[in-house]
């Protein structure tokens, strides 16, 4: 995404410009952004007319294949609109508003390999939301026990088939909705309830911080395996639910001890010390005079957070008490797989290269937001 | 000056300790004075003086584990009690009533939010106006102290202004509130020479238009002398030296003020500068203040007389001009005979 060249207002361009997006983009020497909103367009396009069948059954279907018609549609309505609109605007950088974020923007996208990041995690989210369109058959469906199991990669089943006959690349498909929905609600409970309980020690300290930090120590010091198998087994049975929130419950302590070091410093801050004198209530003052000064901080442990508990759930599942089958989990899968190993790699491998890409991919862009944000990194 | 009327502040008998490793140290130490209503005070000092946590403790703005402001003492703001208040009617007098502009411009805007969105927060907040009220009534305030293109600054982040332009929005903030006393904090002491004398204009005016009393602290005679009715002159958490600031620095009643002028540099136009005097040693300890006269080991006038008891802040004929210091019966003298004398 190069913003040195400005587009010249090619007219002979802007008149093809509408069929193809990312065409405009390209002639005006914009290889980067130009080829990678083809790429996206084209991929979505095809998508569109080689499974149309499978699209419109999707539409008439159960709520998540018809959000995912939803997301097709949206998706390719947005590529085509962002082409357009660099196409006919002239694409001159307009002053930001803030400097500050213009140039945190700008750090970011100078980091190549980060942006890499970020646009996989925008292609996994967008795998996830399309799975029922994408997966070439039903991840749960069992085909011919005697003649369909431990296929290898074919034409028919491009990632090869299980033990139970399963398509694997179906799996994969509809595994990436378990992990990465896994990952997001885990994180934004944790990232909730550390900034919470961090920012209310730091900011009142005394006893309360000693009460709050004590948790915190404790949360820590309790083997989380084992307090999540507990909590399990106690439940009887693991629901997607409860794993989400035990996951959450015991992931904020990291959080929780940054934002707590962050307000520490920042409440004394001369502009604390001005909103004070200016009558503001304390409520006010941590949450809208101190908390957003901590946000750098949180926004990236909460990425790199996303990482880890993918991490955690796949070993949750692995266990066996994590996601239970049928429901395709990538831990889980790589779990079954694992008695056919030497016999058919295929089973654990692709989801279990699926979570590596995932979470390299998640603190990859990680550590493109701390270098891009942390004033202290970029002098 | 009627003496029945109640003062806009009156600080009676402040006195505010610190637990510090080395013990208690009594950084104000029975301190009182009073603002009327549209006067501007000065308080004047070295480092360490007192003159900051006095500012601070009128709001009860200071840190309490570390500070304790003893109960003896007394706050009144238009014969109100400040101290012990209750915390709702405090916040309200905060920024409504009182409003402080702090010495850093730097460090005490907050760097997330548009400067003009800070404004706007405080006439919401103590105004009660909608967004779109304040936003316009915070291009006004921005107008007034001089910000000359109140959309693009309403706009700016406090990075992207300059140490002055930062200081006008910190008054404009200040004002933004209506109140009747602003108490100014070393407020030119981080800015160029030039852009001083831009801000202390800039204070006169808002007092002259708006009647607002100030408070203005300062270790700088000149920025006193500049703006003030009436001048405070602190040393060692005491209260050396009060009067009008053409008494006060026109003839000094205590050796204190006159080694703060004696050290003052002069720029004359030819010729060779008189030598600086400064004041030697350094303020003691507020852990173990001398039982004598606090300024007794740095006084170039002290002689055995001096030996004694800590002096009174004894009065010089009139109520309103006083001074801590056993000669200063000789300096009433010297103050009759200079005023008979058509000095005024």
């Amino acid at each position: 995404m190069s913003s040195q060249t400005t587009a010249p207002r090619a007219q002979g361009v802007s008149r093809w410009a509408w069929l193809v997006p990312g065409l405009p983009q390209i002639l005006a020497g914009r290889w980067g952004g130009g080829a990678v909103t083809l790429l996206v367009w084209s991929a979505l396009a095809s998508l569109v007319v080689l499974r149309w069948g499978r699209v419109l059954d999707a539409a008439s279907g159960g709520w998540d294949e018809r959000f995912a018609v939803l997301t097709l549609v949206v998706a390719l309505a947005t590529v085509w609109g962002w082409s357009m609109r660099h196409a006919t605007a002239p694409s001159v950088d307009q002053g930001h508003p803030s400097e500050r974020r213009g140039r945190a923007l700008r750090a970011f996208m100078a980091n190549r390999v980060a942006v890499v990041g970020l646009w996989s995690i925008g292609g996994i989210c967008l795998i996830a939301l399309l799975a029922p369109i994408l997966a070439p058959h039903d991840p749960t469906l069992q085909g011919d026990l005697v003649g369909q199991s431990l296929l290898g990669p074919s034409g028919s089943n491009l990632l090869g088939t299980d033990r139970f006959a399963r398509d694997v690349l179906s799996r994969v498909l509809y595994g990436a909705r378990i992990s990465l929905g896994i990952g997001l609600f885990a994180v934004a409970i944790s990232v909730t309830l550390g900034t919470l309980i961090g920012a209310v020690a730091g900011f009142f300290g005394g006893w309360v911080d000693a009460v709050l930090m004590r948790l915190v120590d404790v949360v820590i010091a309790f083997p989380r395996l084992i307090l999540l198998i507990t909590v399990i087994a106690v439940f009887e049975g693991a629901s997607l639910i409860l794993i989400v929130t035990v996951i959450g419950l015991t992931q904020w302590p990291g959080t929780a001890r940054l934002v707590r070091g962050d307000v520490l410093s920042i409440r004394e801050r001369e502009y604390v010390l001005a909103a004070r004198a200016l009558g503001f209530s304390n409520r006010r003052i941590l949450f809208r005079h101190i908390l957003p000064n901590t946000l750098v901080p949180v926004i990236i442990a909460a990425t790199l957070g996303i990482g880890n508990v993918i991490v955690l759930e796949a070993g949750l599942s692995f266990l066996g008490i994590g996601v239970q089958p049928p429901t395709p989990s990538w831990g889980g899968m790589v779990a079954a797989g694992r008695q056919d190993l030497l016999g058919a790699w295929w089973i654990s491998t692709f989801p279990g290269l699926a979570i590596v890409f995932t979470v390299v991919c998640f603190n990859l862009v990680g550590d493109g937001l701390r270098d891009a944000l942390d004033p202290r990194l970029s002098s | 000056m009627s003496e029945q009327a109640i003062p806009l502040l009156a600080v009676h008998d402040l006195r505010v300790a610190f637990a510090t490793d080395q013990g208690v140290a009594r950084a104000v130490d029975g301190v009182s004075f009073s603002v009327e209503s549209g006067e501007v005070v000065g308080i004047v000092g070295e480092s360490g003086c007192g003159k900051s946590v006095t500012a601070l403790s009128i709001l009860g703005l200071l840190a309490t584990p570390p500070a304790r402001v003893l109960e003896q003492s007394s706050i009144r703001f238009a014969g109100e009690e400040l101290l012990g208040m209750d915390r709702a009617r405090l916040r309200e007098i905060r920024g409504g009533q009182i409003a402080i502009v702090f010495q850093e411009p730097m460090t005490s805007l907050n760097p997330v939010y548009s400067v003009g969105a800070q404004v706007a927060e405080v006439l919401r907040h103590h105004r009660g106006m909608r967004q779109n009220e304040a936003r316009a009534a915070t291009m006004a305030l921005f107008e007034e102290v001089g910000l000359y293109e109140p959309a693009v600054e309403y706009e700016s982040f406090p990075h992207q202004l300059s140490g002055g332009m930062r200081q006008r929005v910190m008054i404009a903030m200040a004002l933004a509130g209506e109140p009747r006393l602003i108490i100014a904090d070393e407020p030119t002491t981080a800015l160029d020479v030039t852009v001083q004398a831009q801000i202390l204009a800039l204070l006169a005016r808002v007092r002259a238009d708006h009647g607002t009393a100030v408070l203005l602290i300062s270790h700088d005679l000149g920025v006193i002398g500049e703006l003030c009715d009436r001048v405070i002159v602190m040393y060692a958490g005491q209260v050396v030296e009060v009067g009008s600031v053409s008494e006060v620095l026109g003839s000094p009643a205590h050796p204190y003020t006159r080694a703060l002028l004696a050290s003052r540099p002069v720029v004359v136009s030819d010729g060779d500068p008189p030598p600086l005097s400064p004041i030697k040693g350094v303020v003691p300890s507020a852990t173990a203040w001398p039982f004598t006269c606090r300024f007794l080991e740095r006084c170039p006038e002290a002689d055995g007389e001096c030996d004694g008891a800590a002096p009174e802040l004894v009065s010089l004929g009139d109520h309103r001009r006083r001074s801590r210091c056993h000669h200063v019966v000789d300096v009433v003298e010297d103050v009759v005979e200079d005023t008979a004398g058509g000095l005024r």
